[in-house]
């Protein structure tokens, strides 16, 4: 008993290359860890040399899934380091483009990613056939998901208007409109996703570990806000590399991060942890329904958070719906380049986590330096000790129930991969 | 009995898979015609049996073409998805700067660690057999090469510039509009939505056969630019094909 040698050659269900490796041998744990076998990216470096208006978009391109993320944290960073405040009608359109690609994400990941190991099936395909209601579901929401990305930034993948300091291209009130619309209609699919998640068989696991989120006082933070963490600390976004402390290891590509503890949790449980008290009052209602509690330190559970803030962004895209129809949604031109550089830092919680892009621009607008954080990188420590505590706990079962529970764990963290070797220690000179 | 499709990936950002995923949004009987045999991003089943591969991304280290060339091996048909696998792409900025300072500067004295070379598009290492251009990919235009290409017929993918889309929409110019564009010198297809949400055409589906570089030049010379910044516009996804073209020169 207690031999087991799993190896999980390119996790499924997952964005980007990782693989699993577990052995025991009498019992006793000998190895166990993710490997990172992407394909180093470079995109720090590729930004060198180039305008600083080019920075957000070729910055997108490091996730599929997250790129409205990406640039937003792309165009803060440009934008603090040239001195450029955004306007409010800015700050609006850029949260609500946000809460899209929120929804496309967490929707994916919870229904198309996650829900077929809770159902025992392999893919989100075999569904159509068990539970066509739940995957017409999804697929209805990441439209509405990719509509409302689309008429704010022409696409979800990769956004076309949005700029530094301001838009190229502004959503009709009645677009605006016909949005609110759906997004009132998509509350009943949010009852029925709280419900679904309900019956999930969630796994019980729990292993303390520090969360790390943005945080703001006015709200539930996304974009901007103080990095603040469930072990008392508090930083400004600039000072992120006290928290991130990036170093190297040889089994994966990307760089692993860790603050006081030997690693630190960030992504949708994390926020729900700093920052439950700020969710809209449906979002709390869900969270209780699910029976989930701050500070929650079961990591399967980071899926059940996603779907609070789905209902949570849901009900806050109509409301800033409503404060831009109040408002109306006038062209504003883009600013000139102010003739002087400097460096500044971008933060806003993405699907997965906090992300931080750090840019210096030069007095020409040229990039001199760039350095993106990415949360799988911030996570992929604290991923490798939940495996090490979970593993010695369920070493009597069957090989293939281990090697099922260590997958749904690392998908768990709905990893995205392709966006976290790419990371660098800068030395800006 | 369907055909089989199987959807791979190299080094991507998975965003064009992810749009083939969105395609089902609006075409779910999709899966009635095909059978999805692997697709790692969005399923665990893993079949080696294909006639179609999909393959999304750029060869960017030697230790990949391997699983490419048994991917083609395999596939009667494959075909690149997006401007990484058709072009090189974004991956390719990084091949016009010297890679030894490249992999330094991103991973210090560690750069020994982890394996690359310069990027290149999948035709660079096996035949490719059809492409679907872009960043990422438009959806309906993959519908309709996946289309084309179960009645065997060769995928829609025009050939005329993107201007000619842009002007069927109505649109003011990029260049009147103060913008700079690589519209009339770009593939059309994607209905030219860079210029219809404010920015200019940054190239991302690639030149089009024998573009006509004259009447670019007098767009350039008419709005006071250069060859060279329509060149660093056109860096962002053809450094690749740039210095494949400086190097027959």
């Amino acid at each position: 008993m207690g031999n087991v040698n799993i190896e999980v050659h390119h996790v499924t269900r997952v964005e980007g290359h990782g693989n699993i490796v577990v052995n025991a041998k009498n019992g006793v744990l000998e190895e166990c860890r993710l490997d990172i076998v992407e394909t180093p990216r470079f995109f720090e470096a590729m930004l060198r040399g180039r305008p600083y208006t080019q920075s957000s978009h070729i910055t997108s391109r490091i996730c599929g899934i997250c790129a409205v993320g990406h640039a937003t944290a792309s165009l803060r960073a440009t934008e603090n380091a040239l001195g450029i405040e955004p306007s409010a009608q800015t700050v609006l359109l850029r949260k609500l483009n946000f809460h899209g690609e929120m929804l496309d994400s967490h929707v994916l990941h919870v229904y198309m990613l996650v829900a077929p190991d809770m159902l025992g099936v392999g893919s989100v395909i075999p569904l159509v056939q068990i539970a066509p209601e739940a995957v017409l579901r999804a697929l209805r929401l990441k439209k509405l998901a990719g509509d409302l990305c689309a008429v704010i930034a022409g696409r979800h993948t990769h956004p076309i208007a949005m700029a530094v300091g301001g838009f190229t291209h502004f959503p009709t009130i009645a677009e605006l409109k016909a949005l609110r619309g759906r997004l009132v209609d998509a509350r009943a699919d949010m009852d029925e996703t709280v419900k679904l998640a309900k019956t999930l068989p969630w796994p019980q696991f729990n292993r303390e570990t520090e969360y790390v989120a943005l945080r703001k006082e006015d709200e539930y933070a996304f974009i901007d806000g103080t990095i603040t963490t469930t072990d008392g600390g508090k930083y400004a976004i600039n000072d992120y590399r006290q928290v991130t402390n990036e170093r190297m290891v040889t089994h994966a590509t990307a760089k692993h991060c860790a603050h006081k503890r030997e690693s630190y949790m960030v992504g949708a449980l994390a926020r729900f942890n700093v920052n439950h008290d700020k969710l809209h009052p449906r979002a709390k209602a869900a969270a209780e329904e699910l029976g989930l509690k701050p500070i929650c330190t079961n990591p399967y559970l980071n899926t059940a958070a996603q779907v609070v803030e789905l209902v949570h962004c849901v009900e806050d895209a109509i409301n800033i719906i409503d404060e831009l129809v109040g408002r109306g949604v006038k062209p504003e031109p883009l600013p000139a380049f102010p003739g002087k550089g400097g460096e500044g830092a971008g933060s806003c919680e993405v699907p997965r986590g906090i992300l931080f892009h750090n840019y210096q621009i030069g007095d020409d607008g040229n990039v001199i330096g760039a350095n993106c954080i990415i949360p799988t990188g911030q996570n992929l420590a604290n991923i490798d000790a939940d495996m090490r505590a979970l593993v010695p706990q369920i070493l009597d079962r069957p090989q293939d129930e281990i090697r099922q529970m260590m997958e749904m764990l690392v998908r768990a963290y709905d990893p995205c991969i392709s966006c976290s070797v790419h990371f660098l220690d800068v030395r800006f000179v | 009995m369907k055909p089989k499709v199987a959807f791979f990936d190299f080094t991507s950002c998975e965003g064009c898979q992810l749009t083939v995923v969105d395609s089902l949004q609006t075409h779910v009987d999709l899966l009635d015609v095909v059978e999805i045999v692997q697709f790692r991003e969005a399923m665990t089943e893993k079949g080696e049996d294909y006639l179609v591969a999909f393959v999304e991304g750029s060869i960017s280290r030697e230790s990949d073409e391997a699983r490419l060339k048994e991917i083609r091996e395999r596939a009667a048909v494959l075909v690149a998805l997006g401007a990484c696998a058709h072009l090189g792409g974004v991956n390719a900025i990084r091949n016009a700067m010297p890679l030894e300072d490249v992999r330094r500067y991103v991973y210090g004295d560690k750069a020994d660690w982890y394996e690359t070379y310069p990027a290149r598009p999948l035709s660079a290492v096996v035949k490719v057999d059809a492409f679907i251009p872009g960043c990422p990919i438009d959806r309906e235009e993959f519908i309709e090469v996946v289309k084309a290409l179960l009645a065997g017929r060769k995928p829609p993918i025009p050939d005329f510039p993107m201007c000619v889309e842009c002007k069927r929409k109505e649109n003011v110019c990029m260049y009147d509009r103060g913008g700079q564009c690589l519209g009339p010198v770009t593939r059309a297809g994607c209905g030219a939505i860079c210029p219809t949400y404010g920015d200019g055409c940054e190239g991302c589906r690639g030149l089009i056969p024998d573009p006509n570089s004259e009447a670019m030049s007098d767009v350039l010379v008419k709005n006071g630019l250069t060859v060279d910044d329509m060149l660093a516009r056109w860096s962002m996804f053809g450094t690749y094909q740039q210095m494949e073209l400086a190097a027959k020169k």
